[in-house]
């Protein structure tokens, strides 16, 4: 009788088991669905407002232009037409935004029903006007002829070199600054962090006294439990002024500063997970080696190191996956600008633009979904780490 | 029992009385540079009318606007007016607002204590914040490149500073963008060859504050708030509440106070600059 209660009890043990992994995976793959049918859809869109229309003269001869070209005629760095094999005329912006330069506010009336009457008759007066407007103010017989715009290409979103996503009316989509920065500065921490994190590791696992560890190890554990924005101020307040002061750079808002930090921060992820490791090194193991005739130290590299290598392992994708997703330290110590990155210049991460950016986008739109996009690019460059470090791991193990 | 009848219709008028008097709650959300102010008066307010409850938030002018047009704030605070694209999504959603200036803020453009530089007009502001002059030796100073510091673009202050310093050009690629004001000031005190832009309420001894010329050249003038007040001044900019007019009744008696003698005190006591 009390057996079959006990089995009983078991299944109902084993099913709660099961559904809470399930619920786990499940809410882990909604989240890359989410991800990605958000991210996606920017590929779909055309860079400019998802009801924007951009118009030119009917005697204009251009009739396509690129999002680069409109970012130089918006941006009044090429002002005649010329430069787009066109006539020789001098280009007349005129948009939502800066009406009010030609026309009263009174003149566009209460509730701006003029506005389409306004926008034929500037294309009709000007032969090189371009305007860019909301459908709604669309005039019912538009008196120029619309621009062809092209869809965000996937090959000019991750190579582009120009971030303004909320220029108007045309945003500049290209992530290849940001990517690059982000691989940058977390694979400069990651070098600074290894060689240091592994040798306390092994330091406090290994050759320490208990009297030693037991002061070392809770401070390094409290150094993980410090919030990220403080490292950010510790950084942009001391890291920042003597970067610029050692390597006599003209700004210490740098690529290198935001490794420095990060690595700081990634330290006791990898020293408490390699630690752990190390420590589970079977007694037996490390005394044959001792019995043997090795020294402590052949043990250490010979024995332990081999032995502990996946949990080491563990702990430096935790390490990499801290300093890839750090955002709120990066964002203050980088300096954010969207410039191809070099390590003493500054440079801008994917999840410090999300950070800054997301809370003004207008959800679902094309910034919106740019983030996405870039969160996508940010999540298949951990994935790939996590990938190739358990590939590494497995083949360790066949060895 | 008279007396106990008597205490209990004293509460129930004195609570009657304070509903009477005025009671706000609401919500503010927007602009960071109105951000330090509008706290202080929501303070002093809610100190002198008991129940009141006012929740102001930072975060941009522009997610101010977003927040009045999704119905989540009652109030938008900014640093900026509002756009044309914005007021036609207004106008769209059947929305009608009040939009009144609360009071005015200049921006100072800031560069470290050692540069030698002391006043710049707005074309060479325009050449350096888009990326066009890299050298302090092209505007006059010594050979040291320029690190141009700016905010983020949700900033309505990067928005003001984009549209009538830069002439509505982009700033250019170069550009640090901080994610506040006070880093701006931090970084500005700490790199040599450093210029910025924050509003005249952060100013601080650690960073030189430009005098700026706005006639190509011909009189320049500093930043402070006799200047602002004067309007000799030429980068300032109102500071506005926008709110719905359905929900005048309910946020009309905070405005009121703050556009009073009183509140306008605090604008000054604050760094800003208070209406006439």
């Amino acid at each position: 009788m009390k057996r079959k209660w006990f089995k009983i009890i078991e299944k109902g043990v084993e099913s709660v088991l099961f559904t809470s992994s399930l619920t786990t995976s499940i809410t882990v793959i909604l989240i890359v669905i989410f991800l990605f049918s958000e991210g996606i859809g920017l590929f779909f869109s055309k860079p400019i407002d998802k009801d924007s229309i951009i118009g030119i003269s009917k005697q204009n001869t251009v009739s396509k232009l690129s999002s680069a070209q409109l970012n130089h005629i918006f941006n009044q760095d090429l002002t005649n037409w010329k430069a787009f094999g066109g006539k020789n005329d001098s280009i007349q912006l005129l948009s939502i935004n800066n009406i009010g330069d030609y026309f009263a506010e009174e003149e566009l009336g209460s509730s701006f029903e003029n506005i389409p009457n306004k926008i034929n008759e500037f294309v009709q007066k000007h032969p090189g006007a371009i305007v860019s407007f909301s459908k709604t103010y669309m005039p019912k017989q538009f008196a120029g002829k619309l621009l062809e715009i092209n869809n965000v290409g996937v090959w000019e979103f991750l190579s582009g070199k120009l971030w303004y996503p909320t220029a108007q009316p045309v945003a500049q989509l290209g992530v290849l600054p940001l990517i690059l920065g982000t691989v940058l500065v977390s694979l400069v921490a990651i070098l600074m962090a290894l060689p240091l994190s592994i040798a306390c590791a092994i330091y406090l696992a290994e050759v320490a006294n208990s009297k030693i560890r037991n002061i070392l190890k809770p401070l390094i554990e409290l150094l993980a439990g410090i919030p990220s924005v403080v490292y950010g101020f510790f950084g942009l307040i001391v890291i920042v002024p003597e970067v610029q002061r050692i390597f006599n750079l003209p700004v210490g808002e740098t690529a290198f500063t935001g490794s420095i930090v990060l690595a700081i921060m990634a330290l006791p992820t990898i020293i408490t997970v390699a630690e752990d490791a190390l420590r589970s090194v079977p007694r037996s193991t490390k005394e044959a080696s001792l019995a043997l005739g090795a020294t402590h130290w052949q043990t250490i590299v010979r024995v332990c190191i081999p032995t502990a290598k996946s949990g080491i392992a563990a702990g430096i994708i935790l390490g990499i996956g801290r300093a890839i997703g750090e955002t709120m330290a990066v964002l203050m110590v980088t300096g954010n600008a969207s410039t191809m990155p070099s390590l003493f210049a500054p440079a801008r991460t994917i999840p410090a633009t999300i950070a800054a950016e997301l809370g003004e986008a207008p959800s679902g739109g094309l910034h919106f979904k740019a983030l996405f996009a870039l969160s996508i690019i940010l999540f298949i460059i951990t994935f790939g780490i996590n990938l190739s470090v358990s590939y590494v791991k497995n083949k360790n193990k066949s060895n | 029992m008279k007396k106990v009848v008597s205490i209990v219709m004293s509460l129930v008028m004195a609570g009657a009385g304070v509903v009477n008097a005025q009671r706000v709650v609401c919500k503010i959300k927007g602009s960071d540079t109105c951000l330090p102010l509008i706290q202080k008066e929501s303070e002093t307010y809610q100190k002198k009318n008991a129940g009141s409850s006012i929740m102001v938030t930072g975060g941009g002018s522009g997610v101010g606007f977003a927040a009045i047009l999704a119905g989540t704030t009652d109030i938008a605070m900014a640093s900026r007016s509002m756009k044309m694209d914005e007021k036609l999504k207004m106008n769209e959603a059947g929305k009608a607002y009040t939009e009144k200036v609360i009071a005015k803020d200049a921006l100072s453009v800031i560069v470290n204590p050692t540069n030698k530089i002391g006043q710049l007009t707005r074309e060479q502001l325009e050449g350096i914040f888009t990326g066009k002059i890299t050298n302090w030796k092209q505007v006059g100073g010594e050979d040291l490149a320029i690190v141009v510091y700016s905010r983020e673009t949700s900033s309505g202050t990067y928005e003001f500073f984009k549209e009538h310093v830069l002439n509505k050009k982009n700033f250019g690629p170069k550009a640090l963008l901080m994610p506040a004001t006070g880093a701006i000031v931090q970084s500005v005190s700490q790199t040599k060859g450093a210029i910025g832009y924050v509003g005249l309420a952060y100013l601080e001894k650690t960073v030189k504050a430009l005098k700026v010329s706005y006639d190509k050249g011909k009189t320049f003038v500093e930043p402070s708030v006799e200047n602002a007040k004067n309007k000799t001044y030429p980068i300032t900019r109102p500071l506005y509440f926008y709110y719905l007019k359905s929900s005048e009744k309910q946020v009309g008696s905070f405005v009121n106070y703050l556009l009073s003698a009183e509140g306008q005190s605090i604008v000054l006591k604050e760094g800003y600059i208070p209406l006439q």
